[in-house]
């Protein structure tokens, strides 16, 4: 089986100071990798290059290589729009927009140019199921998104990003805000989702990392220290840094 | 004998109060005279009827309209360059020599005089365009005397739309006018309205850059296209109050009563929606 | 991909807009006004003290409206300033926080008030009251002042504000601790603090009162002269464009149009001063 996601050598600096460097790392289909590391580690950096949402950095500079689909992201002939509609992202902090819970789920099929009601409302209830979201707001679809409570508005936003039917889900520590019982929602969907996509999952929380991803990588400062079998990883780890880290000795 | 610094402190928190209350005073008391002179002219024969006898006699319908033709065509013109511009700034470039050539066009035609812009106007618009005194050349004048408040306004506007929407849009997919389009312009219309509103007003009252390219002719019939040349309120008024004779005097006021109510009207709605714009991504 | 290049461009036409703008009406100004500059010698049209239009020869010289925008100026600002900096230091260091919330939005509506509105006020008003309090015909270069006076307040009082806020309060802070009362921190610190920005209200405040027209003619009697007191009238650059628009042609209008490019530059001189002065202040 070819990867889905492959970085080789890959490296970020960012206004002449290395984020990133040297960083070999894949990511199977249907398969979930959760990403670990202090603050500062360039785990959120990485997230950011895979969708290439690091264009918005000034100075940003890549170097090695980066591959989507046997594709090169950084390639010049990448079409961003579709690029980021095959790799879905959810922010840290939810960030839903100024409309109405089922205008921030037909965000993106709307920019397809999709405007066939039924087809929209389709789209609404499959993706909040998935979400975990659809019980609690089916009848309120109306009202707006900034309305929710944080774990249905982070709930909605994974929604909104599954209305793209994407290859890959990029969550940048997605549950840091929220509630124990929003978070095991999130954890429920993910696994619900594994069988149609990937998941990159960036946490700080090496709980979550341990409960739900298959593989993990360890990330300090810029560099991959270690990087396996969830389960072995956290068992028997080779490194004493990594130790030292997922047993809470820093962090 | 040295006074105590509590004593100069209390004497000059006065002295502060006395000055803010009557710049404050003035200002007001200026508004609130032509009003009180001028409302009692005001009745729905002078709203609604022709000018009679150069403005002497009869109504204001005529000059009502030409100025509301002659600002909302201003803004017409203005809208789409100053937003344009604005959104230029914002979301398409970053700082450079080219974004500092802009501002510094903006910001000097922010400081040239309206009786400059009048002479341009006349020069430009009425005889090398060949436009005559009409709408359409005084509508082009205030139009470029609006940009500089259309674009400072919606540029502010513009960057108060979080950043994170701007992110998000672009993960979903979306191309940077798509998000331009049906994020940050949604986003930051109350804003940019608020802009568009304040250039009316200004519009309003300006009478230098006016009265060399819309003319002064007093209209006896509605204006019914760009080519007409017609007498704005303040024209009007600023005719009847230096030429007129004293019988024209209490329409003279009149006129005046409606110029303040209108911008009064117009800049307290662009005030308040300003403010519920701001509280909103506070 | 292709769309949004075009969508790039198309906007950055637009924003040339301003740039555009901005060189044509220079151009269209200096066209028309600097050869008759040229043809009376650009010395005698400066300081030469003589306004003859229909004279054989016509004979221009604005040396009496250059003193005459200034005197006017200088006097508006004699008045408006001390008024406006001692409002914007009144609200923005003393006032207690609902006087400022009723004050700050009155003032900014107060400032579209129309200037035909402020001449009508001092033709009727001021005028008469000046005849026969102060002396002289009344309109003068003291009408001219005090209604000019009034008209910056707006401008004056906004831009010092600005200034104030932008001093951190830290620097308060530290005069308070120090024992300093209210009036000693403004005086001693926030003042000097925000200097710079306070100089760029002046000169923006300037910028509005030589460049103000209707106003100005409506009070101060637009006789051609070097007043020798404040009770006299005098015409200023603005009044002597807007007063002879309607009539004049060839070289008279030639004239004018050099009247306005003294007065442009004396707009660009102000406003590039302002700019350096703010700048300035940024930075220190």
């Amino acid at each position: 089986m070819t990867p889905l996601i492959e970085a080789k050598g890959f490296g970020v600096s960012i206004g002449g100071a290395a984020v990133l460097r040297g960083l070999d790392l894949h990511v199977m289909p249907h398969e979930i990798l959760s990403i670990i590391g202090p603050a500062g580690s360039g785990k959120t950096t990485f997230l950011r290059c895979i969708n290439r949402l690091s264009d918005l950095v000034p100075d940003l500079a890549v170097s090695g290589v980066l591959t989507l689909e046997g594709r090169g992201v950084f390639a010049p002939e990448t079409d961003l729009a579709d690029l980021r509609r095959r790799v879905g992202m959810v922010f840290a902090v939810p960030i839903p927009l100024p409309r109405s819970i089922y205008e921030n789920v037909v965000f993106g099929p709307r920019l397809l140019g999709i405007r066939d009601r039924s087809r929209l409302d389709a789209i609404v209830e499959k993706t909040l199921r998935a979400a975990v979201l659809w019980d609690e707001v089916k009848d309120r679809l109306g009202t707006s998104g900034t309305k929710l409570s944080g774990g249905q508005q982070q709930r909605l936003c994974l929604a909104r990003v599954l209305a793209l039917e994407p290859k890959v889900l990029l969550l940048d520590e997605p549950c840091s805000g929220l509630d124990p019982i929003s978070t095991a929602k999130i954890e429920e969907a993910l696994q619900e989702l594994k069988p149609q996509l990937s998941v990159v999952l960036v946490t700080n929380n090496v709980k979550q990392a341990a409960r739900s991803s298959d593989r993990t990588a360890f990330l300090l400062m810029g560099e991959l220290v270690e990087h396996g079998r969830t389960a072995e990883m956290f068992t028997s780890p080779t490194d004493t840094r990594t130790n030292d880290y997922i047993s809470g000795k820093f962090g | 004998m040295r006074i105590p610094p509590r004593a100069v402190h209390l004497t000059m928190l006065g002295f502060l109060w006395v000055v803010t209350l009557s710049a404050v005073a003035t200002l007001a008391g200026i508004v609130g005279w032509v009003l009180w002179r001028g409302l009692p002219s005001v009745t729905p024969r002078f709203l609604f009827s022709m000018p009679e006898a150069a403005g002497a006699e009869g109504g204001i319908a005529s000059v009502i309209l030409g100025t509301l033709f002659i600002i909302i065509s201003a803004v017409l013109v203005a809208t789409p360059l100053g937003v344009g511009t604005a959104i230029y700034l914002v979301e398409y470039t970053r700082e450079s020599w080219v974004t500092r050539v802009i501002r510094y066009g903006s910001d000097c035609l922010a400081g040239i005089p309206s009786i400059i812009f009048g002479l341009f106007g006349y020069v430009f618009f009425v005889l090398f365009l060949g436009f005559r005194w009409s709408i359409l050349s005084g509508a082009l004048t205030l139009a470029l005397m609006s940009l500089p408040t259309i674009i400072r306004t919606s540029e502010v506007a513009l960057r108060s739309v979080p950043q994170s929407f701007r992110e998000v849009s672009y993960a979903l997919g979306a191309t940077r006018w798509q998000m331009v389009l049906r994020v940050v312009i949604p986003g930051a219309l109350p804003g940019i309205v608020t802009g568009i509103v304040l250039a009316l007003g200004r519009s309003m009252s300006e009478t230098a850059a006016v009265i060399f390219t819309a003319g002064t002719v007093l209209p006896d019939r509605v204006p019914s296209s760009p080519g007409d040349s017609v007498r704005t309120l303040a024209v009007h008024f600023y005719i009847l109050a230096t030429e007129g004779a004293t019988d024209a005097q209490p329409r003279a006021f009149g006129t005046a009563a409606i110029l303040v109510l209108a911008i009064l009207v117009i800049n307290v709605s662009a005030y308040t929606l300003m403010h519920r714009f701001l509280a909103r991504y506070r | 991909m292709k769309k949004e290049t075009a969508i790039r461009l198309t906007l950055l036409g637009l924003a040339m807009s301003t740039v555009t703008a901005l060189a044509v009406i220079t151009t269209f100004i200096l066209k028309e006004g600097v050869p008759v500059m040229f043809r009376q010698g650009p010395a005698q049209f400066l300081f030469g003290t003589e306004w003859r239009p229909s004279a054989e020869p016509p004979v221009f010289g604005v040396w009496a409206m250059i003193v005459g925008s200034f005197a006017v100026t200088a006097g508006a600002l004699a008045i408006g300033f001390p008024v406006g900096l001692g409002s914007a230091i009144f609200l923005s260091e003393f006032a207690p926080r609902r006087i400022a919330g009723l004050l700050k939005p009155a003032l900014e509506l107060l400032a579209g008030i129309p200037s035909v509105v402020f001449g009508f006020m001092g033709m009727l008003v001021l005028l008469p009251w000046i005849r026969a309090h102060v002396g002289g015909p009344g309109a003068s270069v003291l009408a001219g002042s005090i209604i000019l006076g009034i008209m910056i307040l707006p401008t004056v009082i906004s831009i010092s504000m600005d200034a104030l806020r932008s001093v951190p309060r830290s620097y308060r802070e530290g005069s308070f601790a120090l024992g300093a009362t209210g009036w000693q921190t403004t005086w001693r610190v926030t003042l000097p603090a925000a200097r710079a920005g306070l100089v760029a209200a002046v000169i923006l405040g300037m910028g509005r009162a030589v460049g103000e027209t209707m106003a100005v003619i409506m009070v101060t009697g637009n006789t051609v002269q070097i007043p020798r007191s404040i009770t006299q009238p005098v015409r200023t650059l603005t009044s002597n464009i807007a007063l002879e628009m309607n009539y004049a042609d060839g070289e008279h209008r030639e004239a004018l149009f050099a009247t306005g490019v003294v007065l442009f530059a004396i707009i660009m001189i102000l406003n590039t001063i302002a700019n350096a002065v703010s700048r300035l202040g940024r930075r220190s």
